[in-house]
């Protein structure tokens, strides 16, 4: 036992093992004890630092512990790594010529041996015009598997699931009744029965005073009783318009409109959903509605517009 | 203990040589020369940033499953029990809860993405302000950019995938922008979805492929090929005693600079793993699963989408219309074009320069900034456009603390990157002309100068 302690003393803490004699002419590498003996020192924190962390991992699994443990035994292993870099190993500088880049007889040599291999061919830019057209219908020919990657979606994006008598659903799928929405409130309605992902699927029904509204005329009747719903998808960037602004306090927000968080295009509810702030290029979408007899939501047709961000197929509106 | 060493080392040497004569190759590695300079270190920071990003990422795959099927969660993570969610949420919630290590890893591995591209754009600053673009390494500037565009579309891909809220709302971001590609964006986009957003299986399957392969092979290629072209043509270095444009004075590869390099690639490690352990990032959980209809208030990306997303929200509501047709719809512009002038700008500026000073020489030794104060000046104009674009995108944030409304910091921001960008250009110049004149250190303006003494040597003399 104590014939291992001084071993490990002497380890730790001897003068270790001489320098080989210098070369003659070069004076003798200069040697870094306390150095040497720090970055022993760290070296040795880095497996206790995994016991650590493998300690943790086998009982709490605390993912702060578990940073703090794995990133502390890299740490201890960095610095080491770094104090071995500049301060125990040699700090010579030494000098590297550059390779020329440019080689002007070669070059001259490899344009005649490329020129060469046109050199007895009578039709030359017919042949290359040729090979350049038939290269470029092989990489027609590749591209067209290509077009299975996805239907043509100009169709799809013109389908509505809304038309004249659809429910409002929320969602757990029970209509809406009109009554439920309080005045400056709104819900979230899908289509009944569509697929609830579709862009075209989903509105916000907004319950303004009818007062407030000033619908154009082709959409006088849009609205019963200030209850307006318009497409849930803005018409910049797809997002969904989750915000409804309803003016408490006059001065600031001066007319009650939805806002989309992403970017803050800002429509105006009472309006028919014109845009009113931010990028969107294009009025939101209203959708028609109707209160059936049981009082519930229903749409009155499909919507004023394109659902969901403007490409080239929508008409300005 | 010290002879056998030196046996295992004659012995391996010689093996390797009499198989493949590699020798020589090996001794002209070894003797390899780095130029001194921290800012040098910068683009090494991303080469490790990728490395821990390719295994972390490779541990996170054996648990995340790529589907949009729907499941009911019953989970560990209380409040979301009985939430309907794909199986893509279900496990990245798997992962952060269930698995042992799995948050710590996967933070980490979030955290190196947002490192990661740090880097590359702080490595691409040093690049262009110390025109160490010039010929020949504009060929390495163009492979640079390249691996900074892919690298942005691989965060953005990943944290995609995990379909949570935040993440839904950036794909519907990112299907907007396709869309709005004049005549062919509705199609691309049909292509890339496998149908109208938000996709299905089929889709989840191709983003997993990007991220997981397509992306980080094209990456690695480019990578090997950044560092091949590097070995070829050598380092760059600033001018100074001994220093001309033929030679590299430096640290040898070994044995200082591998253990400095081993350190700096240790310590990239340390820093992602004390993040990912003790800095909470994109808390999934919190935001719940995805839902086209739903959104949250006060949203952001990770930084590096922080640009388009300022300037999607800066742009005027401008769309160009041809016979009533939405030809170019507003996202294009914030989304898509924004980006194109932005990376246009830099793979071009090589070439910008070269007509402008009619330069056409090889350039071995790096300009400070102050030495071209055309090129800074316009490398700083730029950069504050891009930068205020890139905080117009949080402007929201700011809402909350300043007493001006969102609506009156955007017409400020509007106006701003197109004024403060010619300020900061006359500004920028002015003050590099002052130092050129004035050979004061920026950060510390007492005058030096260097004498050569009659033996070769060379001293500082502070005046």
């Amino acid at each position: 036992m104590i014939r291992w302690l001084v071993a490990a003393i002497l380890l730790l803490f001897g003068r270790g093992k001489p320098e080989p004699p210098p070369t003659p002419g070069l004076p003798p590498r200069p040697t870094h004890p306390r150095a040497e003996l720090l970055a022993l020192a760290l070296l040795a924190l880095v497996p206790g630092a995994v016991v650590v962390f493998a300690v943790v991992y086998f009982t709490s699994a605390n993912t702060q512990l578990l940073g703090l443990t794995l990133g502390g035994a890299f740490a201890f292993a960095a610095a080491a790594a770094a104090l071995a870099a500049n301060r125990i190993l040699p700090q010579d500088t030494h000098v590297e010529e550059r390779p020329e880049l440019d080689h002007p007889v070669e070059q001259a040599e490899v344009e005649e041996l490329v020129a060469e291999a046109g050199e007895g061919v009578t039709r030359k830019r017919l042949l290359v015009l040729a090979a350049g057209g038939a290269g470029s219908a092989l990489a027609g020919a590749l591209v067209l598997p290509a077009l299975s990657c996805g239907p043509d979606a100009t169709k799809i994006l013109s389908e509505s699931p809304w038309r004249r008598g659809r429910r409002l659903v929320d969602e757990h799928g029970e209509p809406i009744a009109a009554q439920a929405i309080e005045l400056g409130g709104t819900i979230t309605g899908f289509a009944e029965g569509a697929d609830r992902e579709r862009m075209a699927s989903s509105v916000v029904v907004v319950h303004v005073r009818p007062d407030e509204l000033e619908l154009p005329p082709e959409r006088a009747g849009w609205a019963p009783e200030g209850f307006a719903a318009y497409s849930k998808i803005c018409t910049h960037a797809g997002c969904a318009v989750s915000e409804f602004r309803y003016p408490l306090y006059d001065p600031t927000s001066p007319k009650p409109a939805l806002v989309c968080p992403c970017h803050y295009s800002t429509f105006d509810v009472s309006t028919g959903g014109d845009r009113i702030f931010g990028p969107a290029g294009r009025a939101l979408p209203q959708l028609p509605l109707e209160i059936d007899g049981d009082g519930h939501l229903v749409a009155a047709g499909d919507f004023s517009g394109r659902v969901g961000p403007s490409w080239w197929g929508v008409r300005k509106s | 203990m010290v002879g056998g060493a030196e046996e295992l080392i004659r012995r391996a040497v010689r093996a390797l040589d009499e198989r493949l004569g590699s020798v020589p190759l090996l001794k002209k590695t070894l003797r390899y020369v780095f130029p001194d300079h921290w800012s040098f270190m910068l683009g090494e920071i991303a080469l490790y940033c990728f490395v821990f990003l390719v295994a972390s990422g490779i541990y996170l795959t054996f648990f995340f499953k790529p589907s949009f099927q729907h499941v009911i969660y019953h989970g560990t993570y209380a409040p979301l029990r009985g939430t309907e969610m794909t199986k893509a949420y279900e496990s990245t919630l798997q992962i952060s809860f269930s698995v042992k290590a799995g948050l710590l890893i996967r933070q980490a591995h979030h955290w190196a993405a947002n490192v990661f591209v740090a880097a590359i754009v702080l490595h691409l600053m040093r690049i262009f302000f110390t025109g160490a673009f010039r010929k020949p390494r504009d060929i390495n500037m163009w492979v640079g950019l390249t691996m900074l565009g892919l690298a942005i579309f691989e965060g953005y891909a990943g944290y995609s995938l995990a379909d949570d809220l935040l993440s839904g709302m950036g794909l519907a971001i990112g299907y907007s922008v396709l869309m709005s590609i004049p005549i062919a964006g509705a199609w691309l986009a049909g292509l890339a979805w496998g149908g109208p957003f938000p996709g299905g299986e089929v889709f989840i399957g191709r983003l997993y492929i990007v991220h997981v392969l397509i992306v980080p092979l094209a990456i690695a290629t480019l990578l090997a090929i950044h560092l091949a072209i590097i070995v070829r043509q050598k380092h760059t270095d600033f001018g100074g005693p001994g220093r001309t444009e033929r030679n590299v004075v430096g640290t040898p590869l070994w044995p200082s600079y591998a253990f400095r390099s081993l350190g700096l690639m240790l310590g990239v490690a340390s820093v992602l793993f004390l993040l990912g352990g003790l800095f909470q990032i994109n808390p999934v959980w919190l935001w719940g699963p995805y839902r086209p209809d739903l959104a949250t208030n006060g949203a952001q990306p990770d930084w590096y989408i922080g640009w388009l997303i300022g300037a999607l929200r800066l742009m005027p509501p401008l769309e160009i219309h041809v016979f009533g047709y939405t030809v170019v719809p507003n996202a294009f512009f914030g989304g898509a074009l924004f980006p194109l002038v932005v990376f246009g700008f830099l793979y071009a500026w090589p070439a910008i320069e070269r007509r402008k000073t009619g330069d056409r020489a090889r350039h071995e030794l790096l300009d400070r900034p102050r030495d071209n104060p055309w090129r800074t000046a316009v490398g700083a104009a730029f950069l504050t456009w891009v930068w205020l674009i890139f905080v117009a995108g949080s402007l929201d944030q700011a809402v909350v603390h300043l007493q001006l409304s969102y609506v009156q910091q955007i017409w400020i921001f509007r106006v701003a990157v197109i004024v403060l960008p010619i300020v900061v250009f006359f500004v920028t110049r002015a003050i590099c002309r002052d130092l050129q004149r004035s050979e004061l250190h920026p950060l510390d303006r007492r005058p030096r100068r260097v004498r050569r003494s009659p033996s070769g040597g060379f001293e500082t003399i502070e005046d």
